[in-house]
C-alpha cells in the first residue's frame, strides 16, 4: 500500500522514508549527531523523536567511531540501526568500525552475527563549504568488500532506496547528495535553483514502497554516447546532453555496490561510447572501476577510449569550488572527445 | 527477554534544562565563591590536584574585584590589553558576521561570551608557544595582535589570501604566530598539540604547546588519545576544553556533563585537572600561567575546563531558538566576560565609562578600517580571486604529472569553451 503521493524534496523524502520503516519496524533506530530534538542540521530527521520518542531516535556524543560503533552492537542485539554522519567528511574517524567490523562480521562469523545498518550522510559539494563540507569519499567504501554503496538523485528513488537499504540486511553506506537536496542542480551555479516541485521526481507516495538496490535507471535513451553518472551529477549530465543536443544515453547508477552490470553492459554495447562522471577524484575514484569494467565486458563494441569526468586530484578547495566542480564546460568537451573518430 | 524476576531495564537519554519557550532559572547553579579555591603549587602530583577538577577557579567576585590566591596581580597595562584584545574580539565578530549576512563570504562563527578563554590563555603564555586552536579560538590572534586585515582577507578568500581560498572561512592559519592550521574535523589539533609538546621535550626546548577544542569535541577518539599521550609521556602541553554548554543543538550532557566535569577527564589519565570561571579573564589568565609554569619545568600536562556559554548561535548556518531557550543567555550566572573585566578594571581606578566607549569606538573603527582594506583585495564571490593554476599547487611538494595534466587539461577546456 503506497497510498497518495505528495510532491516532496530530497529531504522530506528521506524523513518519510525514515518515518514510513520506523512504523512498520519497531527494531529500526536513529541515531547521530544532532538528530534528536532538532531532527538532524539539515532536518532529515524532524519530527521522528516526537514520533517514535527518545529511545528510537536519540542524539549522540561527537563520536563517529562510537556511533557506528554502538550501530553494529545494537545491531547484534537484533535492532535496524540507522546512524547519520552529519557530512561525509566526518565519517573517517568511524572508518575501523565500517571496514574492519559491519563489513566483515557477516563473513568472519559465517553468518552467526551480521550488521543490518544503514548509514545517512550528506557528501558532494557545490555550496561553498570548503575541504570539510564538500568532499565525494564513495571510492573508500565501494573498496571495502562487505558494504553496500547507494546514492539517489531525486526524491522518489531517494525515498525507495532508502527504505530497501533500511530493510537490506547487510551494511549500506547510504550517500545524500546535499546540494540537490532542495532541487536539482544542472550545473548552472548562477543560475536560480528550481524546486523539487517543478520535476516529476518529486512525486513520493506517502506509504511504502522500494527501489530495489542494485538497479540502475536509464534516464533519458540514446544511441551514441552512454553516461554513467550518479547523485548531483545526473543532473549535470543531463543538462549538458540537453544543451549540446549529443544523443546520449544516461544512466543513474543509484547503487554503486553491487552494480548493475547489465544496464551499463547493454548500453555501451548499444551506443559504442562510455562516458562516466563523477564528482570525487579522479585517481583510484569509483570511475575507475567503471571504466575498467566497461572495457571487460565491452571491449570489441567500444569506439573510442571511456571518457573519465571528475573532480581533480586536489582537496576540495573553497573559492574556486567552480573551477573544480566537474560541471557543463568540461562535461561539454568530454563529449567533444568521445564523440571523436 | 530472559525469565528472571527483575525490572526492565531503561535506556537514559540526557535532556537540557531548558528548551524553546522555558522560562530559565538557574537557581540550582551553585556559584563557586571567588577566591575560594586553594592554589596548589605547580610541581603538585596530579593525584594531589583531584580536588581542583570538581571545583571552580574564580578570581573576579561579584563586585568586579580580584579575591584569593589564584589572583595573578596583573600589570595596569596588562589588564587594559586584555580589556581591549577582548572588545577587539566581539567588534571583529559582530561585523564579519554582518559581513556574511550581506553575502561577501560563505560563513562565519562567533566566539561572543568566551572571549577570555582565548585573550586570557593568550596572554599568559608566552609568544613562541604553539598554540593548537579549534575554529572559535579567533581571540588568541587578536591577543598576539596578528592583523585583522589578514585574517578579514583569509575570510573573503581574495587574492591576498595567503591560504589561497582554499579554506572555509575562519579556518586560518598563522605560522608566524604559532598558530596552527585549523581543521573543520573536530579535535584533530589535540593529540597534534601533545606530539609537538613532546618533540619540543625531546629536543630540549623550552617552549610549549597548548590546543583548545569544544566541550562537545571531547567525545572524539582524538581527545582520547591525546590524553593517554600526554600523560604517558608526561608532555609538555595544556590542553583547554571550552565548555559552552552547546555543541550545535546538543547540551553539554550528550558529552557526558551529567556525570561528571569535563576538567574531572584528566583523572582517570593521571593528568592534572582545573575547572575555571571561563567568564573570568583573571582566573583563564591565574589558570593557564599554573598549567604553563608547570609544563616549563617538566611536571607535565594539564587540562584546562573553562566554564562558559556560547552566547550566540554556534555558526551562521545555525538558529538557536530551534533548540535552546531564549532566555539562558542572559540569565547565565557567570556574566560577561568584558562587563566583568571593566567593572575590575574601573574599581582599580586605572579605567572609567568614558574611556571604555571611547576604546569600544575605536576597535569598531579599527575593524570598519581593516574591512575597507581588505575589500580592495575582493570578496568571496566577485572574481577577485587566486589564479586557477593555484588551485593545483600544494597538494605535494612537486607536482607530479597528473596534476600537471590536470591543470593543462582545465585551461585547455575553458579555452575551447571561450572562458
Ligand atoms: C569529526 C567531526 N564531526 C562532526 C563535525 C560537525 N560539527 C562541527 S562543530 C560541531 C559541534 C562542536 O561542539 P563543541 O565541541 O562543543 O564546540 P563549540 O562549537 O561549542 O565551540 C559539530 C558536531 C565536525 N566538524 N567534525
Ligand atoms: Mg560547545
Amino acid at each position: 500500500m503506497t497510498g497518495e503521493s505528495r510532491t516532496m524534496n530530497m529531504i522530506q523524502a528521506i524523513n518519510s522514508a525514515i518515518d514510513v520503516a520506523m512504523g512498520r519496524d519497531e527494531k529500526i533506530v536513529v541515531l547521530g549527531e544532532d538528530v534528536g530534538y532538532f531532527g538532524g542540521v539539515f532536518k532529515a530527521t524532524e519530527g521522528l523523536q516526537k514520533k517514535y520518542g527518545k529511545t528510537r531516535v536519540f542524539d549522540t556524543p561527537i563520536s563517529e567511531c562510537g556511533i557506528i560503533g554502538v550501530a553494529v552492537g545494537m545491531a547484534t542485539y537484533g535492532l535496524r540501526p540507522v546512524p547519520e554522519i552529519q557530512f561525509a567528511d566526518y565519517i573517517y574517524p568511524a572508518l575501523d568500525q565500517l571496514v574492519s567490523e559491519a563489513a566483515r562480521l557477516r563473513y568472519r562469523s559465517a553468518g552467526e552475527y551480521t550488521a543490518p545498518i544503514t548509514v545517512r550522510t550528506p557528501f558532494g559539494g557545490g555550496i561553498f563549504g570548503g575541504q570539510t563540507h564538500s568532499q565525494s569519499p564513495e571510492g573508500i567504501f565501494t573498496h571495502v568488500a562487505g558494504l553496500k554503496t547507494v546514492i539517489p538523485s531525486n526524491p522518489y528513488d531517494a525515498k525507495g532506496l532508502l527504505i530497501a537499504a533500511i530493510e537490506d540486511n547487510d551494511p549500506v553506506i547510504f550517500f545524500e547528495p546535499k546540494r540537490i537536496y532542495n532541487g536539482p542542480f544542472d550545473g548552472h551555479y548562477d543560475r536560480p535553483v528550481q524546486p523539487w516541485s517543478k520535476f516529476a521526481e518529486s512525486a513520493v507516495p506517502d506509504g511504502h514502497y522500494t527501489v530495489p538496490l542494485g538497479k540502475a535507471r536509464v534516464v533519458r535513451e540514446g544511441n551514441d554516447v552512454t553516461v554513467l553518472a550518479y547523485g548531483t551529477m545526473v543532473h549535470v549530465a543531463h543538462s549538458v546532453i540537453q544543451e549540446t543536443g549529443v544523443d546520449a544515453e544516461l544512466v543513474d547508477l543509484r547503487t554503486l555496490v553491487p552494480l548493475d552490470i547489465e544496464t551499463v553492459v547493454e548500453s555501451v554495447k548499444k551506443t559504442g561510447r562510455c562516458m562516466v562522471v563523477h564528482e570525487a577524484t579522479k585517481t583510484s575514484g569509483f570511475g575507475a572501476e567503471l571504466s575498467a569494467l566497461v572495457q571487460e565486458h565491452c571491449f570489441h563494441w567500444l569506439e573510442a577510449p571511456v571518457q573519465r569526468v571528475t573532480g581533480w586530484d586536489t582537496p576540495y578547495p573553497h573559492s574556486l569550488e567552480w573551477a573544480y566542480f566537474p560541471g557543463p564546460v568540461r562535461l561539454t568537451e568530454a563529449f567533444k572527445r568521445v564523440m571523436q573518430d | 527477554m530472559t525469565g528472571r524476576n527483575l525490572p526492565p531495564l531503561s535506556l537514559h537519554v540526557p535532556e537540557p534544562a531548558f528548551r524553546p519557550g522555558d522560562t530559565v532559572d538557574f537557581a540550582d547553579f551553585e556559584m563557586p565563591v571567588a577566591g575560594a579555591v586553594r592554589r596548589p603549587p605547580i610541581d603538585a602530583s596530579p593525584r594531589d590536584v583531584r580536588d581542583m577538577a570538581y571545583a571552580m577557579v574564580r578570581v573576579l567576585d561579584d563586585e568586579g574585584r580580584a579575591q584569593g590566591p589564584w589572583d595573578p596581580r596583573l600589570a595596569p597595562e596588562t589588564l587594559l590589553k586584555i580589556l581591549r584584545s577582548m572588545a577587539l574580539t566581539r567588534a571583529f565578530d559582530e561585523r564579519l558576521y554582518r559581513a556574511q549576512r550581506q553575502g561577501k563570504t560563505s560563513f562565519y562563527m562567533k566566539c561572543t561570551g568566551e572571549e577570555a578563554t582565548s585573550v586570557g590563555a593568550a596572554h599568559a603564555l608566552d609568544y613562541d608557544d604553539m598554540c593548537f586552536p579549534s575554529y572559535r579560538q579567533q581571540g588568541l590572534l587578536i591577543a598576539r595582535d596578528w592583523p585583522i586585515v589578514d585574517m578579514i582577507n583569509q575570510i573573503y578568500s581574495n587574492r591576498a589570501d595567503r591560504l589561497k581560498g582554499r579554506q572555509m572561512p575562519i579556518m586560518y592559519s598563522v605560522r608566524q604566530a604559532n598558530f596552527f592550521s585549523i581543521s573543520g574535523n573536530l579535535t584533530t589539533q589535540y593529540p597534534q598539540a601533545v606530539g609537538w609538546a613532546m618533540a619540543s621535550a625531546a629536543r630540549g626546548d623550552t617552549r610549549i604547546a597548548a590546543a583548545w577544542c569544544g566541550e562537545g569535541s571531547t567525545a572524539e577518539g582524538d581527545f582520547h588519545s591525546a590524553l593517554t599521550f600526554a600523560a604517558v609521556y608526561r608532555a609538555p602541553v595544556i590542553l583547554n576544553v571550552i565548555n559552552n554548554q552547546w555543541a550545535i543543538s546538543s547540551f553539554s550532557g550528550f558529552a557526558g556533563a551529567e556525570a561528571t566535569t569535563f576538567a574531572a577527564r584528566a583523572i582517570g589519565y593521571g593528568i592534572a585537572g582545573l575547572r575555571v570561571d571561563g567568564n573570568d579573564a583573571l582566573a583563564v589568565y591565574a589558570a593557564t600561567q599554573w598549567a604553563a609554569d608547570r609544563a616549563r619545568n617538566n611536571h607535565g600536562p594539564t587540562l584546562i575546563e573553562h566554564f562558559t556559554y556560547r552566547a550566540e548561535g554556534h555558526s551562521t548556518s545555525d538558529d538557536p531558538s530551534k533548540y535552546r531557550s531564549a532566555e539562558e543567555g542572559g540569565k547565565w550566572p557567570l556574566g560577561d566576560p568584558i562587563a566583568r573585566l571593566k567593572k575590575h578594571v574601573i574599581g582599580l581606578g586605572i579605567w572609567d565609562e568614558e574611556r571604555h566607549a571611547a576604546m569600544d569606538l575605536e576597535v569598531a573603527e579599527l575593524v570598519k578600517a581593516a574591512q575597507k582594506e581588505a575589500e580592495k583585495n575582493g570578496i568571496l564571490q566577485d572574481g577577485l580571486k587566486q589564479s586557477f593554476d593555484s588551485m593545483f599547487e600544494d597538494v605535494f611538494e612537486e607536482m607530479p604529472w597528473h596534476l600537471k595534466e590536470q591543470s593543462a587539461q582545465m585551461h585547455d577546456e575553458r579555452k575551447a569553451a571561450g572562458i
